[in-house]
């Protein structure tokens, strides 16, 4: 045991993680420079092409310092809030942590909630200023903001640049140095923590695992003690660049187990591994039960696919427990599923890989969070759904979920980011410098809020420069409404959406400009109107299409206007008739994209 | 059949509504020239030895060669190609260059069609579309050109033009036909992206287009054109009885044609190629020897789209039986089976094997024709 280090890397989107883990696996020759594609641990072709890691993995290495042998897990977590419920489980099982700041850009607010995490979890923390090479880095100002922030010492930050590898062997060093080794007894019954698993089409739910007590034994009948399910450990062993099986994986080190399991649901992150003969006496602390944060709706653009929709998302759920789904029914779309969602990313994911993966058109419905409604007579139910909302007469309160949202940004940009809060109907909690610039403000706002187009809206107000972080705290009653869309008299139940009054009107009419835009004119005139229960509160018109016919087409138009039209037909298939209009899938997202 | 196109990248002033390859500086003019005489010489092994029955000199501004510039270009092409002594030759000309000399020369180079970019008969519309020419000119020219011998002339027209009231469209329309041409060509306005007429539209100096009244032009204009005798034959041209245009039709027709110059289209029939867009960059290439250019070979799909797109252009429509020999019943079938609602709508008309649109279904043409548009594989 003495001989392991298990470790995280705690850093913001783009500070370099992935490179700087790539540069760990190179010199400890665990993958050959050859074969390091750009970043060896995201290997979803999504994750790549976004530059985040969406699932964490695990990797071992080997490190010979001071002719003494050690074995090195690196545990990689996610880096988007929607995940940090991963990433909590993924601290948990690390002794230490890497905390990799941007010597250009600073500490991030995301940064700053893990590394909170990993304090909680008395990891050993080694920062590491990172992009040292950069021509704007600032090293001595974000030296100052390290040391503000963890009380270390200077030169207890290593410069490092994971483009030219400067300062790779110091970390290593680091990492034997300063992390503490795994405790736990080794004779005790088994006690294994899951942080995560994958999904393998050939062999079922893979899961991963610290051995916090005992040793698991290739063939042990063993039970995961959230679910009460039990399994026999068909193969277990621990993960190089692929999987390498074991015959046994003791205490302190971090493995896998395939067990035959074919639905992710039946593996939780956070689960206790223990053996079904001689059971632990407590399971490992801090299970939770992974909620869904954003509801929406997934419909079929062609109806006819509605079965293929339902077998694509339980193929998803297969290898993406966080998701669930419910069929549902819309007057303007027909058959779909409500899904819930563990953030806006995640939502988008899923979209994207129906897409991709599953070659499923589809179109999502406007997200809304999970209210609370109570009525009059005493009933009270949650509101997934806006075509769940009571009729206002009925209703004698609703309740939304609130947040604490964590924003670290520039001085300059206080009043901005402030601005932007309290239009999101934000309460100042607190607000602090980290340093002479860099500030931390801390509000209590409403997480349907967030939902919407904040990210973007933070991210540009602030020029990039201001991180984001929230938890939530709880319900509170607010004044919401049910905001309908007609589109030619038709209600469209798929572009209602739950809103605050006080926001209803500018929201209207915000929505059906944005709608008029999205829209193409067909051939006859198509009404777009904003209503509250039978009141119109904003009205558009989208003109009748008159004619629609290329005036010159000669030799040099002819193979581009084929491709204009190819297009077009195209796109038409990403329509949706709803009544007697076609409205673009993208309309029914217009909602996130207002300015 | 099968057509020469010679692109004369030049113009004296730009069009606010062009989007066509051209340079207001005449800087590399000679050089340009040279170079089209270079690929005139290098690509004549391009139609295999089928004869040539179009010459077509587009732009740009034609009508700003010179007598000997046209006559050198001229020679080559009948020195390199084998020209059918019947061939139209068409040049793109504006009414303030043709003056009777010009015409004259004009003439004795060879050329036996006129396109004339008269656009309208209104000075405040020449005056917004930033033509060269006056409303006389474009009449006076037309004139000029008969006394000089040309019996084929062609004139184009605009509608949709902002400002343009259908009384003012009827009146250019109603001159149009009583003028001794054979061919008009009458252009809906596209307001093309990257044009001064956009950024014009955007900075609200010029009025943005009101389709509707631009539907009621074209309609009025295919009807009026028709009881005089110069009824339509492709959605954007007309003409008189055996006038129409042979080099224009060969786009048309799926026949190949050899594109000349800067920006200029060719098609072997098999792949489509086009010069690169650029005076400069067109003259460095030759000057190297080699043409600077971006070749294309269309999928089966995508050759059965361009089939569907230029056949339906014409009135006689798309050849369903030559359709069905080239790519087989299936794709025959799919097409009609596509078609099925529009024939039901009346916008299309399925006529001993040939699918046509109707008065009607050309106001939606594009939309129509990508819906009969064979579906990716």
């Amino acid at each position: 045991m003495e001989h392991i280090r298990n470790f995280c890397i705690i850093a913001h989107i783009d500070h370099g993680k992935s490179t700087l883990a790539d540069r760990l696996l190179e010199y400890t020759n665990t993958v050959s420079k050859r074969d390091l594609q750009a970043q060896v641990l995201d290997d979803m072709d999504l994750e790549r092409e976004r530059g985040i890691t969406i699932k964490s993995h695990a990797i071992q290495m080997d490190y010979e310092l001071d002719g003494k042998r050690y074995v090195l897990n690196l545990i990689d977590t996610p880096g988007h809030v929607d995940f940090s419920y991963e990433v909590s489980r993924s601290i948990a099982a690390c002794e230490g942590a890497l905390l990799i700041v941007d010597a250009a850009q600073g500490i991030q607010a995301q940064t700053i909630s893990n590394l909170y995490l990993a304090l909680e979890n008395d990891l050993e923390i080694i920062p590491i200023l990172n992009k040292i090479d950069l021509p704007s880095a600032e090293p001595e100002l974000v030296k100052d903001q390290i040391v503000d922030l963890l009380g270390c010492k200077r030169e207890d930050i290593i410069p490092a640049s994971g483009k030219t590898g400067m300062g790779v062997f110091d970390i290593l060093r680091a990492i034997i140095d300063r992390i503490p080794h795994p405790q736990g007894d080794a004779e005790a019954p088994l006690k294994a923590l899951i942080f995560d698993s994958v999904f393998n089409s050939f062999r079922g739910i893979i899961a991963y695992y610290k051995v916090l007590e005992g040793e698991i034994r290739k063939g042990d009948h063993v039970k995961f003690v959230a679910t009460g399910a039990d399994y026999h450990a068909d193969e277990i062993g621990i993960l190089r660049l692929d999987k390498s099986p074991r015959d046994v994986v003791k205490t302190g080190d971090v493995g896998y187990i395939i067990s035959g399991i074919k639905n992710a649901r039946e593996v939780k992150v956070g689960d206790t591994i223990t053996q079904v003969g001689r059971p632990c006496l407590n399971a490992v602390a801090g299970f939770e039960d992974v909620k869904p944060m954003v509801f929406a709706g997934i419909y079929p653009v062609d109806t006819d696919e509605y079965e293929e929709l339902r077998t694509s998302i339980e193929k998803l759920q297969l290898n993406d427990a966080s998701l669930v789904f419910e069929p549902e029914s819309s007057a303007a779309l027909g058959f779909g599923f409500r899904c819930g969602f563990l953030g806006m990313l995640h939502m988008e994911i899923i979209q994207e890989r129906l897409e991709r993966e599953f070659d499923m058109t589809v179109i999502t419905t406007v997200p809304n969070v999970s209210y609370f409604a109570y009525l009059t007579n005493g009933e009270s139910f949650v509101v997934n759904n806006p075509s769940d909302f009571p009729d206002p007469s009925k209703l004698d309160r609703i309740e939304e979920p609130y947040i604490k949202a964590t924003i670290i940004t520039k001085a300059e940009f206080v009043g901005s980011v402030m601005g932007l809060c309290i239009g999101k109907r934000g309460e100042i909690v607190n607000q602090s410098y980290l340093t002479t610039d860099r500030v931390e403000l801390i509000f209590n706002m409403p997480l349907a809020e967030i939902v919407f187009d904040f990210y973007d809206k933070l991210k540009s107000i602030s020029k990039g420069y201001a991180s984001f972080d929230y938890h939530q705290i709880g319900y509170r009653a607010s004044d919401l409404v049910r905001l309908d869309i007609r589109l030619n008299s038709e209600p469209v139940d798929a572009l209602s959406a739950l809103i605050h009054r006080d926001h209803a009107y500018t929201f209207g009419k915000k929505i059906c400009e944005k709608l008029k835009e999205l829209i193409t004119r067909q051939q006859f005139e198509i009404v777009i109107q904003a209503a509250i229960g039978a009141k119109i509160i904003a009205r558009e018109t989208v003109k009748a299409l008159r004619k629609d016919v290329t005036a010159k087409c000669y030799g040099g138009d002819i193979s581009r206007k084929r491709k204009l039209l190819e297009k077009q037909k195209e796109g038409k298939k990403r329509m949706r008739q709803v009544g007697s209009v076609e409205i673009p899938q993208q309309a029914f997202l217009a909602v996130l994209k207002l300015d | 059949m099968a057509g020469i196109y010679l692109h004369i990248p030049f113009c004296r002033k730009a069009c606010h509504y062009c989007d066509f390859h051209f340079s207001t500086s005449l800087e590399k003019r000679e050089q340009v020239l040279q170079m089209m005489q270079r690929e005139l010489e290098q690509r004549s092994g391009f139609f295999k030895g089928v004869a040539v029955s179009s010459v077509y000199f587009g732009g740009g501004t034609p009508s700003l060669l010179s007598g000997a510039e046209l006559g050198q270009l001229m020679e080559l092409v009948r020195k390199n190609y084998a020209i059918q002594n019947d061939a139209e030759v068409t040049l793109e000309a504006n009414p303030d260059d043709l003056n009777p000399e010009y015409l004259a020369m004009l003439s004795q180079s060879g050329v036996n069609r006129l396109s004339i970019g008269v656009q309208s008969f209104r000075s405040e519309d020449l005056a917004a579309m930033n033509r060269a020419h006056s409303a006389e000119q474009a009449l006076s020219c037309i004139s000029d050109a008969g006394d000089a011998g040309f019996s084929n002339i062609s004139i184009d027209l605009m509608f949709g033009w902002p400002g343009l009231s259908m009384e003012a469209w009827k009146d250019n329309v109603k001159q149009a036909l009583d003028l001794p041409i054979t061919h008009l060509s009458c252009y809906g306005l596209t307001v093309e992206e990257r044009t001064a007429l956009t950024r014009k539209i955007a900075a609200g100096e010029i009025e943005t287009p009101d389709d509707a009244l631009a539907a009621e032009q074209y309609l009025w204009l295919l009807e009026s054109a028709e009881t005089s005798g110069i009824p339509w034959y492709e959605i954007s041209n007309f003409c008189r009885e055996g006038f129409a245009s042979r080099h224009n039709t060969s786009y048309w027709t799926s026949e190949p044609y050899l594109g000349i110059g800067p920006s200029a289209h060719s098609f072997n029939g098999v792949e489509r190629s086009w010069n690169v867009s650029s005076n400069s960059a067109y003259v460095q290439g030759w000057e190297r020897g080699f043409r600077a250019a971006e070749t294309e070979t269309a999928s089966e799909p995508e050759r059965i789209n361009e089939y569907i797109l230029t056949g339906l252009r014409m009135r006689r429509g798309l050849d369903l039986s030559t359709l069905k020999s080239a790519f087989g019943p299936i794709v025959h079938d799919g097409v009609l089976k596509r078609a099925g609602e529009y024939i039901d709508s009346g916008a299309l008309l399925h006529h001993q094997s040939r699918l046509a649109f109707t008065t009607r279904g050309l106001l939606f043409a594009d939309r129509i024709t990508a819906e009969l548009f064979s579906d990716p594989v």
